[in-house]
């Protein structure tokens, strides 16, 4: 049987595919060695005729320019190129943090609302996300600066928000609140039991008594007087410091009490629901551990801050902390655009976890909040967490559309300022590129992670 | 017990069905809806009128500044200065040229419009999957348009006045970028997907440090650096158009997402695809060209337009290299001393806002709706 | 996806203007006449300096002063081409070749000549940076602006003065920076900033922009000197002369009373400094390598000095800039001519 051989084809050196893939790599090796090396031969000729800095000395001169928002010490005449560098990058990192937490949970909210059984929430859902992330990130930076900013008065005219104080309620007006939000429920369970076009009365009424219920009772019990040193103008929005006093220790130290024994407590409920079964009240001894210890230090010993407020001296306000409209507008811009993707993720991680265990939840009788909270979204969040990195990233990314509304962020400060200042064009591009590069690395990093604790745990 | 135990018992058994009832009214129609939908729980009920309440609150206002109080006609700004007034409509009508073509020449304007109107048709016969000859449409849109189109509008010595691309702008210019984005991107993009999948690795290793260098920075610093360092790196005496340079920019840019949508249909291919095209004895080109990419960029269709959605948002970025696109026109206008005003800015953003939306949930639309034509032909 | 390649290598090709620096005396002069026309950069839109209208016709005093080179080359100012240029590439632009001249409100400074290689060939303008405030703020002086925030565009002289000013002065400021002017003026006339800032002719081009003119006030400080004028490339000493003997033959002009209207006139005259700035007397034009009559070109097309401040931002025009330093020495300004003899 040996006349059946395997016969090596016969096959030419260059058509061998160990030696066509050496030949096809180095010709792009080549192309690719003469393209650098004629953009740097280039470059090297350009620069010297045009006098173009080729080093990085720029890096320790002093800057000479003012930044209007600085995380670090900053001035003009003593402060180099460099930190000029850390500055818009804190700014940049500053921005991109608020905005990935307000983005997450609205994007949050918002997917589990387009989710809701609520047609009218729903709705109103979809409507968000189909007009958001359908318009250009610039153009919603521009009308939030430009369109928003613009009506808003002069420091002269500023918006003041007056002092809200609490007054213990009357036991009347309470009652009576009472009684109609109690007459609204009971409207809105009758409404159950009921046909006809009552059913949309009964319901309605039953809102609308609860609604009409909660707002008389704040009413009487909220009390708006004079100025809280909050003001809103066209130069932000400004608002009293916290200075320290000699009572801000015990208050400091009541809140970390207070943080450390709900984290402690969580750990003790986790096991006793591990042995038994049982459920604790984790969020409401939290909530009462981290705001009511510190509160009660405030009753024994007195208000734990000094409130440095804001003057309206000359042009501009003086003292407090002020919040610049390019900042507010950069965040809105950035948090509301990438909520409107990260919904979109939501939904999708949530609807792609098996209808069976949300049945399987209300079977084993969860309510349906319980059910989203304990079964759905851990399932979800695996789904979710890959894609939600990416839109971290993408805001990131975005955050330096600064540019185009004054935001001193690092493109504004670094890539524009700097860049002009010194004609270091190369190396300042440079360094941005790298740092975003580097930001992007990170991140993947950290997030990789997450996403392997939260992986399924195989067997 | 036995049955016929029970049976001795019965006293009446019915022979046929009642007469049908209709289902309890709170189960069909208008009710059950809305009962299902706005007043399922007490909660549910609140939050149905909070939201009533909202619409009823926001809506009557947008309209009266939309519509009912908006300046639709008017010579100036004096008119839309009024206090009360709305919307000026008028604003961009008077300004609905530069809007369209920024300063291109108003009396050669014809030639961004055939340029546009072909490119609809050729890109309409591509898009509209009922419509036969797509290889030539392919060939028309990808290698001969962009020939003619460039002629058309630059102009040719002794045919056509030459137009500067110094005054080229406004609508003409955003859809310009986004179409030259996606002409280039789109074999750049497969040919860098296919070399991050390739076996060589040199080969694969440019293209993954391609790829991700560029996904990992911001389009401001690609076109920053198209602007200030394309220049420095050729020779002197080349100077690039101040149009191409963001061109470029903004196809490298487009070309390492594609990649990455073009990576996934390549991936979604089944081995079998693969190894029967070996298995014939069809070299690696030949087994791409013909087997693999047409099924993988079939698939991907929608994940390459809602690349081109992302892009066509993009280009808005390019104003920040002194490019006239569309908003920037808009931009520029609302500084008009004619027309400047308090409802200015609100209604050149309106306006912006309207084309933008219209055109990114139009392409969605077709997206999702080829998602669900080819995802009902691969269902079994 | 070769045909792609060629496509493309022929659009690119048709894009990039192919011009080279040239470094011969004379062949910049050479390179005018042989294409028909000048290449002269200028702004891309400020208002009495350089700026089209939307039919694409430009004026401004820098644009003037192109044509009054393109005059006295080719008897005919039309011939010329404008193009705009942004702050961050006029110089690559000139160095390069792109253009032949340029006249866009640059600031003559030192490191400019030394380090980048151009030479300015006069000051067409002599200008300072300024600040311009609401007047409903009732400021009178740049030293009562202490806690003011100013808006500025960034990357400019202009942010470097701005903050050197407060600094010297002891006052505290918030400076918000924005990538262009228009993005600075547009910052400044919503109210987030009190004080807007640039060259001072700037700020009198830029308050036309926002409507109600007398609405806002120029300061009187200027904070920085800005001598503006057109920029040549270094090399070429015969079209260096060209740009700088254009500016001044045309101060001259008014120095001796001649205007576009009365330049024929004037030529019959016996003044022997008219008969030599008119062509009359002697060969002026020849060391220039232009016509005798080269300086009756440039008056008869565009006019003298004082016409053309006066009609692009004097009292004639929109801007309503004083004379001020741009007034003849002989009227208090500085504005000064070597004699043509």
């Amino acid at each position: 049987m040996s006349d059946i051989q395997m016969r090596q084809p016969h096959v030419p050196w260059w058509n061998e595919p160990k030696n066509r893939g050496f030949v096809y790599q180095s010709l792009l090796f080549i192309v690719l060695a003469f393209l650098i090396w004629s953009a740097v031969d280039n470059a090297s000729t350009n620069m010297r005729a045009r006098g173009i800095p080729t080093d990085f000395s720029f890096w320790n001169r002093t800057a000479g320019f003012d930044v209007n928002l600085t995380l670090i010490e900053f001035s003009a005449a003593a402060s180099t190129y460099g930190q000029a560098f850390w500055v818009g990058l804190l700014n940049t990192l500053m921005v991109s943090v608020v905005s990935i937490i307000f983005a997450t949970i609205l994007g949050f909210g918002i997917g589990i609302a387009r989710l809701s059984s609520n047609w009218i929430v729903a709705k109103l859902a979809t409507a968000y996300v189909e007009t958001l992330r359908n318009l250009p990130l610039l153009l919603q930076l521009l009308f939030w600066y430009n369109a928003v900013l613009k009506p808003l008065p002069g420091p002269r005219d500023s918006v003041s928000v007056p002092n809200i104080s609490f007054v213990t309620p009357d036991i009347v007006p309470t009652i009576v609140c009472a009684f109609i939000g109690g007459v609204g429920y009971a409207a809105t369970r009758y409404a159950r039991t009921i046909g006809g076009v009552a059913v949309i009365v009964a319901n309605a009424i039953g809102a609308l008594l609860m609604l009409t219920a909660v707002a008389i009772w704040l009413s009487g019990v909220v009390r708006f007087s004079g100025k809280a040193g909050i003001y809103l103008n066209n130069r932000g929005l400004i608002f009293p410091e916290f200075v320290e006093t000699a009572d801000t220790w015990p208050f400091a130290i009541a809140l970390v009490v207070g943080i450390v024994g709900s984290l402690a407590f969580r750990h003790w409920a986790r096991g006793v629901q591990k042995e038994t079964g049982d459920q604790m009240p984790v969020a409401l001894v939290a909530m009462g551990l981290i705001f009511g210890l510190p509160l009660l230090t405030t009753l024994v010993f007195g208000a734990p801050f000094d409130l440095a407020r804001p003057e309206l001296r000359g042009f501009n306000f003086v003292g407090g902390t002020r919040i610049l409209p390019e900042f507010a507008a950069l965040m809105f811009g950035l948090s509301l655009y990438t909520a409107s993707f990260i919904a979109e993720i939501v939904r999708a991680g949530i609807l792609a976890v098996n209808k069976g265990q949300t049945e399987a939840s209300s079977a084993l009788g969860l309510t349906r909040a319980q059910g989203l909270k304990l079964v759905v979204v851990p399932q979800a969040m695996r789904v979710i967490i890959p894609p939600l990195t990416n839109q971290f990233l993408n805001l990131t990314k975005n955050s330096s559309l600064a540019v185009f509304i004054g935001y001193p962020d690092l493109v504004q400060v670094f890539a524009g300022t700097v860049l002009n200042q010194t004609g270091a064009a190369v190396q300042v591009i440079a360094i941005t590129m790298a740092v975003y590069l580097v930001i992007s690395l990170v991140t993947s990093f950290v997030m990789d992670i997450y996403n392997k604790r939260m992986a399924l745990v195989e067997r | 017990m036995s049955d016929q135990a029970i049976g001795s018992r019965i006293a009446y058994v019915r022979r046929e069905a009642g007469p049908t009832r209709p289902a309890p009214i709170m189960t069909r129609g208008v009710f059950a809806w809305v009962r299902e939908n706005l007043f399922s729980t007490p909660m549910s009920g609140v939050l149905t009128i909070g939201s009533l309440l909202f619409v009823l609150w926001v809506a009557p206002d947008t309209f009266r500044y939309l519509i009912s109080d908006a300046v639709w006609q008017a010579p100036d700004g004096v008119a839309c200065r009024a206090p009360g007034a709305g919307a000026c409509w008028a604003f961009v009508a008077a300004k609905f040229e530069y809007f369209m073509y920024g300063s291109y020449p108003r009396g050669e304007t014809w030639r961004v419009d055939v340029t546009l109107v072909l490119g609809l048709a050729l890109i309409l016969w591509l898009l509209i999957p009922r419509l036969p000859r797509k290889g030539m449409a392919a060939f028309a849109f990808f290698v001969v348009y962009p020939v003619v189109a460039f002629f058309l509008l630059r102009g040719l010595e002794g045919v056509l006045p030459i137009v500067e691309t110094n005054l080229w702008g406004g609508v003409f210019v955003s859809l310009l970028v986004a179409a030259v984005g996606i002409v280039a991107s789109l074999p750049l993009g497969v040919l860098l997907a296919l070399g991050r999948r390739s076996q060589l690795p040199f080969v694969k290793f440019f293209c993954v440090v391609f790829i991700e260098f560029v996904r990992g920075v911001p389009l401001i610093t690609v076109l920053f650096m198209a602007n200030t360092m394309l220049p420095l790196f050729v020779p002197q005496e080349w100077t690039p158009d101040r149009l191409l340079r963001p061109l470029i920019g903004v196809s490298l840019f487009a070309a390492a997402y594609m990649a990455e949508v073009v990576r996934a249909g390549l991936q979604a291919m089944p081995k079998g695809q693969f190894e029967g095209a070996m298995a014939l004895g069809l070299p690696y080109w030949k087994m791409m060209r013909l087997i693999i990419l047409p099924q993988a960029l079939t698939t991907v269709i929608p994940g390459i337009v809602n690349s081109f959605i992302a892009l066509f948002k993009d280009t808005t970025l390019v104003a920040i290299v002194g490019i006239f696109d569309f908003l920037r026109t808009v931009e520029t206008a609302r500084l008009d001393p004619v027309w400047a005003g308090p409802t200015i800015s609100t209604t050149g953003y309106v306006f912006a806002a309207i084309f933008y939306w219209v055109f990114c949930f139009a392409m969605s639309r077709y997206s999702q709706m080829l998602e669900r034509k080819l995802a009902a032909g691969r269902r079994r | 996806m070769k045909r792609l390649v060629a496509t493309f290598a022929i659009a690119a090709a048709g894009m990039i203007a192919a011009g080279s620096a040239s470094a011969q005396s004379g062949k910049t002069l050479e390179q005018i006449k042989q294409r028909g026309f000048l290449i002269c950069g200028t702004n891309p839109g400020l208002a009495g300096f350089g700026l089209p209208d939307s039919q694409g016709n430009w004026t401004g005093i820098d644009v003037d002063l192109c044509r009054g080179i393109t005059a006295a080359i080719f008897n005919d100012p039309t011939k010329v081409k404008f193009v705009p240029m942004t702050a961050k590439d006029r110089f690559t632009a000139l160095q390069s070749g792109e253009i032949d001249v340029l006249a866009r409100n640059g600031t003559w400074t030192q490191s400019r000549e030394a380090d980048l290689g151009l030479l300015f060939a006069g000051v067409n303008y002599y200008d300072g940076q300024g600040f311009m405030v609401r007047k409903k703020l009732g400021v009178n002086s740049a030293l009562e602006l202490n806690g003011a925030s100013v808006c500025v565009q960034q990357g400019t002289t202009t942010e470097l003065n701005l903050a050197d000013f407060f600094r010297s002065n002891n006052l505290k400021y918030e400076g918000i920076a924005f990538a262009t002017s228009d993005e600075a003026l547009k910052a400044y006339d919503s109210g987030r900033c009190d004080a807007y800032t640039t060259d001072a002719s700037g700020l009198y081009a830029e308050r036309v922009k926002l409507g109600a003119v007398d609405d806002h006030v120029v300061l009187p400080e200027v904070i920085s000197k800005e001598p503006l004028g057109p920029a040549v490339r270094q090399g070429d000493a015969q079209w260096f002369n060209i740009v700088r003997w254009t500016h001044f033959a045309m101060i001259n002009a008014e120095e001796l009373g001649v205007t576009k209207a009365n330049v024929d006139e004037k030529a019959k005259t016996n003044s022997p400094e008219i008969k030599r700035l008119l062509g009359s007397e002697g060969d002026f034009g020849k060391g220039l390598g232009l016509t005798p009559d080269w300086s009756y070109r440039i008056v008869k097309h565009v006019g003298n000095y004082g016409e053309v401040f006066e009609k692009n931002v004097g009292e004639g025009s929109r801007l309503k800039i004083r004379r001020g330093l741009n007034n003849l020495w002989t009227k208090g300004g500085i504005q000064y001519a070597p004699p043509i003899r």
